[in-house]
């Protein structure tokens, strides 16, 4: 039986200004055209808070570039949520910050590539450094709770502690340091964006400091990298059990791998009420609960911490979503992940995000492993 | 983790505490129940929890707001409101300003 949801994660479009390798969307993405209308959100934001969800992440793609982004915040604080516009900054002005502010907006995270402008802009594709940093200021200036947000990879993570002290002098209430998770474009970029394991420690130890220095000042959430850990993370508290993204054209998922997993039965938020997907479709029920497990997680006293892991790296790694997480290193898939530590790096050879690959880019491959 | 490892403070009476600025107090009609919404995050309270947390302005003293309780419910509540606070506070929900004298308006 299903609990209560709490999040949705409205990804509003895949339109993005930024071009950045390691983003969680798929590979294959819907166009404007595609994306479902302001009503269609509307009715989903509704029937969403009647389900019981509070959280509404604003997401994409970037959500600026939708212009009934205030309408939906303004409806989704109408029903009782609290909004979270999840955004690169390109093009939040004062003018569209202050509408949005005015709608009911509760919080804005900024994404930063890097510390280092030539960096940051290397890994988003565009000049952006300037424009993120002012639009921070306007932020933090209209009274907004600002999160910062920066995805670690190989090269970035040495600068770890500059990164730190950015977000601290931007002012942000909360710093959400990521390490790269491979899904979608990350994936196809993993031997360009994993750090090395010396990499991994040190930054672990500068995060364990800063989590203590910046205490009662700005929160840091250290997001671990998990090909370096001993057990999976548990994927958004269970499959269906807190979170529902609909993705731009209408698709309800338990998780943002989710569209990569082949034998699931996608449904549409355009034919459906939100609650029967939630209920009763197949995709929501088919790894709820542990009788879909296989061993060792089935009689794994794990299984209650970290429900066996992510069904979507499951089947990216491994082609079956009932595998255990190979990050788990009690499972002998476990050498998927080891072989993909042990590939060498290709540093800087990104293959940059785009709604569809520019002439001569290098054909969609399996990953390695 | 090492965070597990340190004495906790305690809060003393003269302490200003406030709901984290990026907090925010709610209740929610699904659940019928009191909640804390926060970036990511839901915290279920109950009504007394709620009281409290609604005298949290950052102007009150812990001392204050231990005052108006207790006049409403007739009982010395000060311990379990200093408790209460101390742990909202190792949670990050509430922040406290141990300052004697009150933010000036509009700081």
């Amino acid at each position: 039986m299903a609990g209560l949801p709490t999040t949705l994660l409205a990804e509003l479009t895949y339109r993005c200004p930024l071009h950045c390798p390691y983003c969680s969307n798929p590979l294959e993405m819907v166009r404007a055209e595609g994306e479902i209308s302001t009503e269609d959100w509307k009715r989903v934001l509704s029937q969403a808070r009647e389900l019981g969800v509070l959280q509404l992440g604003l997401s994409g793609g970037e959500p600026l570039v939708r212009k009934d982004l205030q309408v939906l915040v303004a409806h989704a604080r109408r029903e009782g949520m609290y909004s979270t516009l999840v955004t690169s900054a390109l093009g939040l002005t004062r003018q569209r910050a202050e509408r949005l502010k005015a709608a009911g907006l509760d919080h804005v995270q900024i994404s930063f590539q890097d510390v280092d402008p030539v960096t940051a802009e290397r890994i988003a594709g565009v000049r952006s450094v300037r424009q993120k940093e002012e639009a921070a200021a306007i932020v933090r200036d209209l009274g907004f709770p600002l999160t910062v947000n920066v995805v670690l990879h190989r090269a970035n993570l040495d600068r770890l502690e500059a990164i730190i002290a950015m977000a601290a002098r931007l002012g942000a209430d909360r710093l959400e340091l990521a390490n790269t998770q491979y899904y979608g474009w990350a994936l196809r970029n993993r031997a360009a964006l994993l750090p090395t394991r010396e990499q991994v420690e040190r930054a672990r130890a500068i995060a364990e400091a800063a989590i203590r220095e910046y205490r009662g000042r700005m929160q840091i959430i250290y997001v671990l990298p998990d090909y370096y850990e001993t057990y999976p993370k548990p994927c958004y508290g269970g499959w269906g059990n807190v979170y529902i993204l609909v993705t731009p054209d209408g698709k309800a998922l338990p998780c943002h791998g989710a569209t990569q997993i082949a034998d699931l039965q996608f449904v549409n938020v355009r034919d459906h009420d939100l609650a029967w997907i939630w209920e009763h479709s197949p995709i929501f029920n088919a790894f709820r609960g542990d009788a879909w497990m296989k061993e060792p997680c089935r009689t794994c006293p794990r299984k209650a911490v970290d429900f066996g892991g992510c069904r979507c790296q499951a089947f990216a790694l491994t082609g079956d979503a009932a595998n255990p997480d190979p990050v788990c290193t009690l499972t002998p898939l476990r050498r998927i992940v080891d072989r993909a530590l042990e590939e060498p790096p290709l540093d800087g050879a990104y293959v940059y995000r785009w709604l569809s690959e520019p002439e001569g880019a290098p054909a969609v491959g399996e990953p390695a492993g | 983790m090492p965070i597990a490892s340190e004495v906790p403070v305690a809060l003393g009476p003269e302490a200003r505490p406030a709901l984290w600025r990026v907090a925010r107090l709610d209740y929610d009609r699904v659940r019928q129940r009191p909640v804390i919404l926060y970036p990511e995050g839901a915290l279920f309270i109950n009504e007394t929890a709620r009281a409290i947390l609604e005298l949290c302005d950052g102007n009150r003293s812990v001392a204050e707001i231990a005052q108006v309780l207790g006049d409403r419910y007739q009982a010395d509540v000060l311990a379990d409101v200093v408790e209460f606070l101390a742990g909202m506070r190792d949670r990050g929900l509430v922040q406290v300003a141990e300052s004697g004298s009150p933010p000036q308006p509009g700081a």
